[in-house]
């Protein structure tokens, strides 16, 4: 086949595009990030997980230390099971706490996490028993009306 | 000869146009599916198609870079405009590389690419035709489709994709410019909301996906508009003017079929 002195342009258009792509696959859409880290899973139950959705974030003091891999639903227990992938590099105690809490008013939800005391630390397949579920707005506002209600009285004669 | 009082909403009258445009729509099919049969004559010369990339892709890529960094600005500035009153003002990273990447990119590079390198198609091959180049061609017993069409066909699909992941990406690094360097949203959330909410294969694949299917209609059109113009002046200049507006409604309605299809839940 002939050289032509287009060829290196033709290269480098197609090299452009490659790039693009590249760069649309890894740094929009992270495509490698969680294979490159080695993790360990675990899971955990949550009575309600509200508005959590699989990918997102494990936050410890607000570092993102893993990641939501699947959440499903347990109908033995009738509570949502939430799989965990955890960065290799973060160590966790056995007895450590998980919340659901959201990033601001009207943000993500993601995962907390609060190390325990133990000295045993998480390993593959564990399951971390002691969780707090999502603030249900509703839950919150109706518990607040029956508390109102219950010292109602003494407090709207006090006003 | 038919009589010329007869209206045309005479029965024989409308029994002919829709004969002639089913003729038409037939000659299209037959020649799409020659044109995506280019058998092993292209293998065996892929420097044909090589020319065509460098001609489509290489010349198109200033008024894509340019008309994606600016498009990039522009999505930075209005989303973070409606964004800061909901106070989620870190989330312009996500709405600016989903918007690109799902519509934008693929929608507004096939536009420009339509009408840089559609209309350029068609004033070619319909040049060539109105010189008689195509018949010389087929008299030497060289099919044009093959040696002519199916090259240009092939380097418009290849350079396609290529240029609207150009457009995406130097729109997003447009709306990183804008709301991360001008506005002074926090760079951290700017990326890492955009990596937790778009997708490799649903967002950036299907937007690939979409990019193909509208480099095909673009090239489709072009070449075929090119290929049936009349061959005189007004024939070139009336099938060029065609192709951009042929080519840019096609491309708008696939965009929403395609994203029925892709992102309907």
């Amino acid at each position: 086949m002939e050289r032509s002195k287009n060829d290196v342009w033709v290269g480098l258009f197609v090299l452009l595009g490659v790039l693009a792509l590249v760069f649309l696959a890894l740094k929009s859409a992270n495509l490698l990030s969680f294979q490159w880290a080695t993790t360990y899973q675990v899971s955990a139950r949550f009575d309600n997980i509200g508005g959590l959705k699989p990918k997102a974030p494990v936050k410890a003091s607000g570092v993102v230390v893993g990641h939501i891999d699947t959440i499903r639903f347990d109908d033995k227990s009738y509570q949502a099971q939430v799989m965990l992938r955890m960065d290799q590099r973060y160590a966790f105690p056995k007895d450590s706490t998980l919340k659901i809490l959201t990033s601001g008013l009207l943000g993500e939800q993601y995962i907390g996490i609060e190390a325990g005391a133990e000295a045993v630390n998480l390993v593959e397949g564990d399951t971390i028993s002691q969780t707090q579920s999502a603030v249900v707005l509703e839950n919150l506002i109706s518990q607040f009306l029956y508390s109102k209600a219950a010292d109602g009285p003494a407090n709207g004669s006090s006003k | 000869m038919k009589s010329p009082a007869r209206s045309p909403w005479h029965p024989a009258e409308i029994g002919f146009s829709s004969r002639l445009a089913l003729a038409d729509w037939g000659y299209g099919a037959r020649l799409f599916l020659r044109l995506m049969w280019p058998g092993y004559a292209l293998l065996r010369r892929p420097r044909l198609v090589t020319d065509q990339i460098h001609y489509m892709g290489n010349y198109s890529l200033a008024i894509i870079v340019v008309s994606g960094t600016f498009v990039g600005f522009v999505l930075a500035l209005q989303g973070y405009y409606t964004l800061q009153r909901y106070g989620s003002s870190e989330a312009l990273g996500l709405l600016v590389a989903l918007s690109l990447v799902r519509e934008l990119g693929p929608v507004i590079a096939a536009l420009l690419f339509a009408g840089r390198a559609g209309t350029s198609l068609t004033a070619e091959i319909g040049l060539m035709k109105a010189g008689e180049q195509l018949s010389a061609m087929e008299m030497m017993a060289v099919d044009p489709v093959r040696r002519i069409l199916a090259p240009r066909f092939w380097g418009a699909v290849i350079a396609m994709p290529l240029l609207a992941a150009i457009f995406s990406a130097m729109g997003i690094l447009g709306g990183w410019l804008v709301g991360v360097v001008m506005i002074g949203v926090d760079a951290g959330a700017f990326w890492s909301q955009m990596q937790s909410g778009v997708d490799v294969w649903a967002d950036v694949g299907n937007g690939v996906l979409k990019s193909v299917i509208f480099g095909l209609a673009i090239s489709f059109i072009a070449l075929l508009q090119g290929f049936v113009a009349q061959p005189t002046p007004e024939g070139v200049s009336l099938a060029t003017t065609r192709t951009v507006v042929l080519a840019s409604l096609t491309v708008l309605a696939l965009d929403f079929v395609l994203t029925a299809l892709m992102f309907s839940i």
